[in-house]
């Protein structure tokens, strides 16, 4: 909530956090250009390694932005954990449940006795 | 101007948060932040549903940075992905200016709030243009490519492995006249022809020795496999069908016809989202013209509607990642 003129100013914090982003962001992008081949070919729970970086990455940006920029750092502990906790589980348990059933149809497509593709 | 409110009247009230506010939040802080959780449950149904389709068509899914390769007044060049870069760059560029605005309303400088949030207006409005603009690229392609009976993309590479055009393929073009409502009958309408017809690319395929096809089947390293000669022409003479030039929401020439839908649909929902920022943070800028903050003694609407605006920029940071970068 806002204190007046006593509130303190975090204006160096805003441009520390978004060099963050920016590098962040500069590393995707140049990943995703040259394509290592090392962390294309390789493969961690099916998925290359290349897009885990890109992931992690991701994760690391949403976190600086909900903290720093949307404040969540300064609410209270039950106001945090209400909006982060409930996201966080029911978008891990969503994308599972998800991502491995479309991974299974792809399967059955691939080697099941319907020749679907020609 | 003594009729304008400037409180709502009811701040010892309950719905005002009493004297006691939940979570040490106002009521709008709070009601802002669970609409946030609820519409980032929405965008994660969209991008969850995208991953689905994804895994499930992985072979024939396109390749990003063929797909998005255009920057301006570059035409020709190949850009993979500068484009979309910098459109993140201006997205989270404007949500600092809005957290410095944030910043400036907490000290209560009127004119430091005005300026910041105008440049996260523009960055806004300039995001929105760069969207359109994406859109226009994605909907007029690039490469072209041919469809095949089972309605899989076929695309065109030479020996080299770069990706060749239609137009560099095609001899030229016996493309019929479309059908206008002038010059035919005046009741109904043509379809969308497309510049060549599948014949002139089969003839000028045969004619032009470097040229190979691309089929949507990935090798065990992950790499879409490219046919010999031979089978390139057999693949071409027996199984195309259709000649394809961009996207729509049947068909698109980067491969299956949902990643097409899903990219409209999500970047479009976003990009909605965006535009709805802009006109909330409008308002906004006018009632900090006006003063009306100033005169309540809190800039704290600022910090609500901030809150939306880095809410867009962090959804844009998934997109980004699940369209253009994974």
């Amino acid at each position: 909530m806002a204190h007046g003129a006593s509130h303190e100013s975090s204006v160096k914090r805003i441009w520390y956090v978004f060099t963050l982003l920016s590098i962040a962001t500069i590393v995707e992008v140049v990943l995703g250009i040259i394509k290592p081949q090392f962390l294309v070919e390789t493969k961690f729970l099916s998925m290359k390694l290349l897009n885990w970086v890109f992931i992690i990455l991701t994760i690391y940006k949403a976190y600086y932005i909900t903290w720093a920029f949307m404040h969540m750092e300064g609410e209270t502990k039950g106001l945090r954990r209400s909006v982060v906790w409930t996201s966080v589980f029911l978008i891990s348990y969503l994308v599972f449940i998800l991502l491995v059933e479309g991974d299974y149809i792809y399967e059955v497509y691939k080697s099941g006795f319907v020749k679907y593709n020609f | 101007m003594e009729a304008t409110v400037v409180k709502t009247g009811t701040e010892d009230k309950t719905w005002g948060g009493g004297d006691n506010p939940p979570l040490k939040a106002s009521y709008g802080k709070l009601m802002m932040w669970f609409f946030i959780l609820s519409d980032a449950l929405t965008f994660s149904g969209f991008l969850a549903a995208y991953g689905f389709s994804r895994f499930k068509f992985i072979d024939s899914w396109p390749v990003a940075d063929e797909v998005f390769n255009h920057f301006p007044f570059l035409h020709g060049v190949d850009a993979p992905m500068y484009y979309v870069a910098l459109m993140t760059f201006i997205l989270i560029f404007s949500s600092v200016t809005m957290v410095l605005a944030v910043d400036a309303g907490h000290q209560m400088k009127k004119n430091k709030v005005v300026l910041y949030m105008f440049l996260t207006l523009i960055g806004g409005i300039i995001f929105l243009g760069s969207q359109a603009w994406e859109w226009k690229n994605f909907i007029q392609g690039t490469y072209g490519a041919v469809e095949t009976k089972a309605g899989s993309i076929v695309q065109f590479l030479d020996t080299d492995g770069k990706r060749v055009a239609l137009s560099d393929i095609a001899l030229e073009s016996t493309q019929r006249e479309a059908l206008e409502r002038n010059k035919g009958l005046w009741f109904t309408d043509d379809e969308t022809l497309t510049t060549y017809t599948l014949e002139d690319i089969k003839a000028g395929f045969a004619a032009n020795e470097n040229l190979l096809v691309r089929i949507q089947k990935l090798d065990e390293k992950g790499h879409p496999i490219v046919l010999n000669r031979e089978e390139s022409i057999a693949k071409l003479n027996t199984d195309a069908v259709r000649v394809v030039e961009g996207a729509n929401l049947h068909r698109n020439e980067y491969g299956h016809p949902l990643f097409g839908n899903f990219f409209f649909f999500i970047t479009g929902f976003h990009g909605f989202h965006v535009f709805t920022g802009v006109l909330i943070n409008l308002i906004i800028f006018f009632n900090i013209l006006l003063g009306t903050y100033e005169r309540r003694g809190s800039y704290e609407m600022v910090e609500k509607v901030g809150l939306y605006w880095h809410f867009v920029d962090l959804v844009w940071v998934f997109v980004f990642t699940f369209f253009y970068l994974v």
